[in-house]
This record gives structure tokens, C-alpha cells and sequence, in this order.
């Protein structure tokens, strides 16, 4: 009998998409992997609805109103929910925008920044509204485990990976969480 | 804001004054900011090359104190204790008072310069508060009236020194005392005890007694005098740790304003037995008040010969005091940070081993002990070790100074002897409805009801002395976040475990005392603070997370009657995450907020 395959499920938050280019980097394990699970929603497949999966992985921390409702729809979807990269985890990069004002913000970029024609700071409803702060996905909703690195290497999401598809107890070697 | 020359002129003075030396340079700047109301960016670099160290030593200094201020400040400076003992006395209160009726917010310098109104960690006036400082001087039992005139004195410019005296009064309440504090004691007697007898049979005494440190860690004072005498090296020096920054503990400023001879004449001893010849008291930045006093006592010793130059005219007996203040540091009652302190630096543990005992000040083999320490060893020498060790428990000797506050009749100094019942405690200073004890304090145990008939020893319940008691009218978590704000004010930063770990810690307290938090954010907090006791640096980080466990397990209704039902809830407010954004770009579409329905999703995983 043919195992049902596990379905992953990826997205990036605010993220710069250098986790998924971690996870492309997987190479020729790409096709090893295939073999095992199916892509749901992904960057990787263009699915726009998600459907319910055995394993989420988000790449990049939550600035905006959007990134939230893609978290809580991640969350109530997937059994098991992972931050991936530092993003994810503490806000990373762009979470520096935390020590200014979000006036201060929107200004520098859309009135005072330079060269700007006709500034103004948008407000179109299509645009996601920002969150004052940019925060890690765990303070949104409930992670249940947390790769670190910017990104983790493709090896260091292998390992994971093939331990949480085969029920392995996590250990991942020191040289792929460490960066000493 | 005095002209460059004039800046220089003062500058170099004080310098002088320290004989220019680098080890003095908290005291140095202590002393330019006194002058100056803050240490300005010229003020610093001219610290810097008078005294031939890199700026940037002098900025670590300056930026690592919380009294010491890099920006203006009020001519005024008040800061209100803010110890849960404080506000259990009403400071909140009082100190919005203060603050509107001086116009301006908490932590602000009033627009005319004159008046900066904040917070600070516990100032040692427990029993006699609400407590503030000005200028680093104490004022305690505030209240309206006291503030009403403050606010006209600080209006009129009046000088601190024609401030009513009794604005400044700090009384002792000694409430019982035991041999410590019970017996006289001559001056002089234990120098005499050691020319006679000599160092050895005064160790014999020490071991004989089984003394024990009496700043918390119970290590035996005996083995650290013998360790530090057989150290290899000629120069030595003892240290008297009086940074009592442990909240809720005030005995350590009793004994100093009582019995200075006596702390005195225990680190002179101490000299002698480890063959020392300078000893440093380390006072705690808020017990300025005292500094004046301290050095009429030392000066008074040295012209009675007990300090000094041959003591006792004993050519070979040659030991001196010197005094350095702290600035509001609580780690650097740690002794390895109180050592860097006292070496000028800023106040980072050390690593150790080794202990100070052999690699202490500047290198040196040095003994640190506590206050009451000292005084104990100065009474032991007169009176013997069998003497001391008649009183207290198989493993905790002699009698301990407990500092008794919050909700009792009579908040004061209590001497027992170690094995002492918490229950009997209770009795004593009028606590019948107390619901929680914060022992040893916020780095001690919290203890419920419960374990009343616990005793007070290192068998048992192990403190330096604070005590803290909570009423049933309280609500124990007030006190838990209270301490955990005081643990991310005081961490030095040193070390991720404990800068993040305490920040970590406050906020998810926080979230679960304000009714935002669930079951899983308090298995969060034990996760963390199981981290914590491992990981970090140094004893502050190490014990941060206690009062959070210790009321976890102790006082598990407190926090369960906060918790949502649900299994997840978000650390902040989403939607009011957006109410800025909205602001910001006018809308008021559907997309510019998040329901509350949607937002359930992500709570059930
Ligand atoms: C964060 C921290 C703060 C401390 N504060 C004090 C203090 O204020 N007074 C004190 O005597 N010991 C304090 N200690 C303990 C000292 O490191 C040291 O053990 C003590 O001064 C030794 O003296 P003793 O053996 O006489 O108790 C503190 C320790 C830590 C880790
Ligand atoms: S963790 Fe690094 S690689 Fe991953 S999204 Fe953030 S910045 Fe990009
Ligand atoms: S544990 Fe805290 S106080 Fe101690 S060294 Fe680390 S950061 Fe500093
Ligand atoms: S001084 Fe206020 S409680 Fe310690």
C-alpha cells in the first residue's frame, strides 16, 4: 500500500524569502522529499488556499494586519507550525523598524524620503495596514518549533525536516544551529 | 553651567582631592555631578585626561550607574523608592501627587531645570516609608504634607541643607535584639583580644563559633579568613560589603548608624588576622546620609589609636578604612562586581573561580564579607566561639538580623537566634493576617501559610534578612511583577540569558496580570526560568526567576484566576496594533482592523 503523503504548507511573512532560498538549496534532495510529502499553499506551488496540512513553516516575523490573518489561517490549518529564521523568530530585520514611531516611519519613506513624486503616505485598502511593531510570530499565535539561522542552511532544514516526518526525537549536530 | 575654565578648575580639584587616582573615579564623578546636577559630554572628556584613562572607560563608568546621569537633570533630583513595600504604603500615589503638583510627568525634568521627579529600587527605608531620595539624600514617611512643602521648597529654591531636619530622619527600630545588638561592646576590645591571643587563636575562635556570611550565602567566614592569610602575596586588603540593594533589608544601614565602632573594629581585626593593611567600606550609593557620620567615626579611631598607624601602639598593627559609595547598582553587591566597582570600573561579575580570596581588589587576596559579618567577628573575638555558637542550629550558629516590612504593626530590626520560626516572627511584629512571606527578597523564597512553621537557617529557610510580609488584603502578584521590573532594572546586561531572560520574564508576567495570558504562557515562564538558573552569569540572573516559580507552585490560585480559558492568546493587542496606521492613512475600511472572530482562529491550535 502507498503511504498518503504528509503535506507541507510554506509562506513568508515579513520575511526577505532567503529561508526559502535555504530550502531550495536543498538541491537534488528536492526530489527525496517530493517523494514524501505534497506542497500545499507555497510560494514554490502559487496555491492560494490553504488547505489542511500536516506541517507549516513561515519564514519572516508580523508587520502588517495581512501577515496576521495568513498566521491565524496557518495556524488553525496546520498540526505542527514552524518559525523559520531569525524573522520569524525575534522580527529579525525588519523588526529594527521597532525603535522609531511608525509616523516616523511612513514619513521618512513616502513624504520626506528623496525624490519622491507627489508624496503621500498610501492608504489604499489593498495595502495591508502596518502593525505599530513588528513582531515574532510566537507572541501571535502558538509555535511549536523554532529553526534559528538567516537563514537556517538547507542542511539544517533537512535534518529537521526527515526527524519531524519519521517521528525522530530533534537533535540537530551543533555546526548546523551554531554560527561560531 | 560653569565656563570651561571654571569646569577645569573644579574638575582638577576634585581630582586631587582622590589624589588622582583611577580607582576613585565613580567617587570622582559622584563628586562632578554633584557640582554639576549631570556629567556632561566636556565634563567626562576632561575627566578622562586629567586623570590620563581612555574616554571611554569614563563613559562605561558613567553610563553604567543609574545615579550617575549622561543627560540634564533637575537642580532637584527626587526619586521615589519603588520597592512593593513602598507601594503597599501608598508611593504611587503620592508620587503622581508630587509630580502634578510640579507639573511635569514621571521621570521628566521640568522645563526651568530646577526639578526631576523618578523611580528608584529600594532605598533600605522599608519600615519607615514611602521613601525617596533628594540628591541622594534619604526622605522618608513621606506623605501630602511633606510633599506640599517639598514642592514649595523646591519652588522657593531653598538649599537642601535648610530643608526641616526631620524630613531626613532615619530611626532605627530596633524591635528585638539578641547578642549582637543586646551587649555592649568597648571599643577597642577586640584589637586587644588579637595582640594578645594572636591571629591564630582568633581563627581557632572563628571556626569554633561556625559564623557563617551573613549577606545571604552562609559561606564560612573562617575558611575565607584562613584562605585569604595563607594566600601567597604581601599586599591584602578587606572589604566591608555595605551595598545591601536586596530589597526589603535594612539592617546592614542600622548597624552602620549604630554600631559603625563595632562593624569598624571587626575589619580591623580582620586586617590583622589576614595581615592587611586597608580595608574598604562599600556603602550602598542611597545610604549617603551616612558618609558624614562614617568618617567622624573613622577619624575618631584613628585618634584613639584604633586605626591608623600602630594601633594600640603595636608598631606592627597598621590598618586604615576608606569609604567609596556606590550609585545605584544592585549587582554590585555581588562581590566580584562590588570589586570592579571599587576599582573604578563598572560593576560586571567576574568570572570565578578565582575567588576574591586569592585575585580580589586589584589582583589581590582579599576578603569581602557583609556588614553584620564583620560585627559578628568582632564580638566573637571578645567573647569566644563557644559563646556565639551556644545560640542557633546544629549548621547556622549565633543570631540573625532579619529586616521586617510590609504588613505589619511593628516593622523594624528583629536579632534571633538562626532556627527561629517564621510563625514566632509573625507574632513578634504583629502580622496576623499575612497570607505570603517574600523571604530573603526578591532573589529569596516566597512562602505561603503553609510553611509558617519553616525556620529561619540555612537548614532550612536561608536568608540575609529581608522579609517581606503580604496580607490577604494583597494581591500577591503585584509583589511577583514588581520584582521581576526590579530584576530587568538591575540586571547589568552582561549576559543574554539574564538582559533578555528578565525582559522575557516581566512581560509575560505582565500579560498574565493584566488577564491576558493562559495556561501556556505560565508554562512559558518555567521554561524560562529554568534557563535562567542555569545559564546566566551571576547569582542576580541565577535567582531572578524566583519569585515567579516560588509563587507558581506557593500561591497557584493567584495566577490561575487570571487565565483565559483558551489555549493561546497573542502577547499584545492586535488591533490596537493598528490604531496607529488607521490614524495615520485616514482608513476605515473593513481590512484597517482585525475581529475578533478572525482572530480566534490562531488561538486553537
Ligand atoms: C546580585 C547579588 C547581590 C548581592 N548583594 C549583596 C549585598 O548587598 N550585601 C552582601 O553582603 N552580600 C551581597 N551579595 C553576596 C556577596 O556576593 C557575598 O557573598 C557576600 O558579600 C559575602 O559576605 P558574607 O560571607 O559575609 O555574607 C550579593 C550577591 C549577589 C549575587
Ligand atoms: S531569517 Fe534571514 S534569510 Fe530568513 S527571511 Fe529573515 S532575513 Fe531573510
Ligand atoms: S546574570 Fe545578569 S547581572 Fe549577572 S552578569 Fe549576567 S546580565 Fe549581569
Ligand atoms: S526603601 Fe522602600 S521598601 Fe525599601
Amino acid at each position: 500500500m502507498i503511504e498518503p503523503k504528509l503535506k507541507i504548507a510554506t509562506c513568508s511573512l515579513a520575511g526577505c524569502f532567503g529561508c526559502h532560498m535555504s530550502l531550495l538549496d536543498l538541491d537534488e534532495r528536492l526530489f527525496e522529499l517530493a517523494e514524501r510529502v505534497e506542497l500545499d499553499r507555497s510560494p514554490l506551488t502559487d496555491i492560494k488556499e490553504l488547505g489542511d496540512c500536516d506541517l507549516g513553516l513561515i519564514e519572516g516575523g508580523v508587520c502588517n494586519a495581512e501577515n496576521v490573518h495568513v498566521l491565524m489561517e496557518f495556524r488553525a490549518r496546520c498540526k505542527i507550525l514552524v518559525a523559520i529564521g531569525a524573522c520569524a523568530l525575534s522580527g529579525g530585520v525588519p523588526a529594527m523598524r521597532n525603535q522609531y514611531d511608525l509616523k516616523d516611519c511612513l514619513e521618512e519613506s513616502y513624504l520626506r524620503g528623496i525624490g519622491l513624486v507627489n508624496p503621500q503616505i498610501p492608504n489604499d485598502p489593498e495595502i495591508p495596514l502596518l502593525l505599530n511593531q513588528v513582531h515574532p510570530l510566537h507572541e501571535v499565535v502558538k509555535i511549536d518549533y523554532f529553526l534559528p539561522g538567516c537563514p537556517p542552511s538547507a542542511d539544517a532544514i533537512w535534518t529537521f525536516v526527515n526527524q519531524l516526518l519519521s517521528g525522530q526525537p530533534l537533535a540537530l549536530p551543533y555546526t548546523q544551529i551554531h554560527y561560531d | 553651567m560653569a565656563e570651561p575654565d571654571a569646569l577645569s578648575g573644579m574638575i582638577r580639584e576634585i581630582i586631587q582631592r582622590h589624589s588622582g587616582m583611577p580607582t576613585r573615579l565613580l567617587q570622582i564623578l559622584r563628586d562632578v555631578q554633584d557640582h554639576l546636577t549631570w556629567l556632561s559630554p566636556e565634563a567626562l572628556e576632561r575627566v578622562a585626561e586629567e586623570l590620563d584613562i581612555s574616554p571611554v572607560k569614563v563613559h562605561s563608568v558613567a553610563e553604567f550607574y543609574s545615579f550617575l546621569y549622561t543627560a540634564p537633570r533637575g537642580s532637584y533630583d527626587i526619586l521615589f523608592s519603588d520597592n512593593i513595600t513602598d507601594r503597599m504604603l501608598g508611593n504611587r500615589e503620592l508620587l503622581h501627587y508630587l509630580c502634578d503638583r510640579l507639573g511635569i510627568g514621571i521621570g521628566e525634568t521640568r522645563a526651568d531645570g530646577l526639578v526631576t521627579v523618578g523611580t528608584t529600587s529600594c532605598t533600605g527605608m522599608c519600615d519607615q516609608g514611602p521613601a525617596a531620595l533628594v540628591n541622594g539624600y534619604a526622605l522618608t514617611r513621606l506623605d501630602t504634607a511633606r510633599l506640599d512643602r517639598i514642592v514649595e521648597l523646591v519652588n522657593g529654591q531653598i538649599l537642601l541643607a535648610q530643608w526641616p531636619r526631620e524630613f531626613f530622619e532615619v530611626v532605627s527600630n530596633i524591635r528585638r535584639a539578641d547578642i549582637l545588638l543586646g551587649r555592649h561592646f568597648a571599643d577597642g576590645s577586640a584589637l586587644r583580644a588579637v595582640l594578645k591571643r594572636g591571629p591564630e587563636a582568633i581563627l581557632e575562635e572563628l571556626v569554633k563559633s561556625g559564623l557563617r556570611g551573613q549577606g545571604g550565602a552562609g559561606f564560612r567566614s573562617a575558611t575565607k579568613w584562613i584562605s585569604c592569610r595563607s594566600a601567597p602575596g604581601e599586599v591584602k586588603y578587606v572589604v566591608c560589603n555595605a551595598d545591601e540593594g536586596e530589597p526589603g533589608t535594612f539592617k546592614d544601614r542600622v548597624l552602620m548608624q549604630d554600631f559603625a565602632d563595632l562593624v569598624f573594629e571587626g575589619m580591623t581585626l580582620c586586617g590583622q588576622v589576614i595581615g592587611a593593611r586597608q580595608g574598604f567600606v562599600y556603602l550602598r550609593g542611597e545610604y549617603r546620609y551616612l558618609l558624614d557620620s562614617l568618617q567622624a567615626t573613622l577619624q575618631r579611631r584613628r585618634e584613639a589609636g584604633l586605626l591608623g598607624e600602630a594601633i594600640l601602639d603595636d608598631p606592627t598593627f597598621s590598618f586604615d578604612i576608606d569609604i567609596h559609595l556606590g550609585a545605584g547598582a544592585y549587582v554590585c553587591g555581588e562581590e566580584s562586581a562590588l570589586i570592579e566597582s571599587l576599582e573604578g570600573k563598572h560593576g560586571v561579575p567576574r568570572i570565578r573561580p578565582p575567588f576574591p580570596t586569592t585575585h580580589g581588589y586589584l589582583n589581590k587576596p582579599t576578603v569581602v564579607n557583609n556588614v553584620e559579618t564583620f560585627a559578628s567577628a568582632a564580638k566573637i573575638a571578645v567573647e569566644g566561639g563557644a559563646w556565639f555558637a551556644s545560640r542557633g542550629t546544629a549548621e547556622s550558629k549565633g543570631t540573625k538580623l532579619l529586616s521586617l516590612s510590609g504588613d505589619c504593626e511593628r516593622p523594624g530590626i528583629y536579632e534571633y537566634p538562626f532556627g527561629v520560626t517564621v510563625q514566632r516572627v509573625l507574632e513578634d511584629c504583629g502580622a496576623p493576617d499575612a497570607q505570603g512571606i517574600q523571604m530573603a527578597g526578591p532573589a529569596g523564597h516566597m512562602i505561603s501559610a503553609r510553611q509558617f512553621n519553616r525556620r529561619i537557617c540555612f537548614e532550612d529557610l536561608a536568608t540575609g534578612g529581608s522579609f517581606m510580609v503580604f496580607n490577604h488584603q494583597r494581591d500577591i502578584l503585584d509583589g511577583i511583577r514588581n520584582f521581576t521590573q526590579f530584576f530587568v532594572h538591575e540586571s547589568c546586561g552582561f549576559c543574554t540569558p539574564c538582559r533578555v531572560g528578565t525582559s522575557l520574564m516581566r512581560d509575560l508576567v505582565t500579560k498574565v496580570h493584566t488577564g491576558h495570558g493562559t495556561r501556556y504562557d505560565l508554562e512559558e515562564m518555567r521554561k524560562l526560568g529554568r534557563i535562567m538558573r542555569v545559564a546566566c552569569h551571576c547569582g542576580l540572573g541565577q535567582t531572578a526567576p524566583n519569585p515567579v516559580l516560588d509563587s507558581l507552585d506557593q500561591f497557584p490560585e493567584s495566577w490561575e484566576r487570571r487565565l483565559r480559558s483558551t489555549a493561546f492568546e497573542p502577547a499584545f493587542d492586535l488591533d490596537a496594533a493598528l490604531e496607529q496606521a488607521r490614524q495615520l492613512t485616514g482608513r476605515s475600511d473593513p481590512g484597517a482592523y482585525l475581529r475578533e472572530e478572525e482572530l480566534m482562529l490562531g488561538t486553537m491550535p
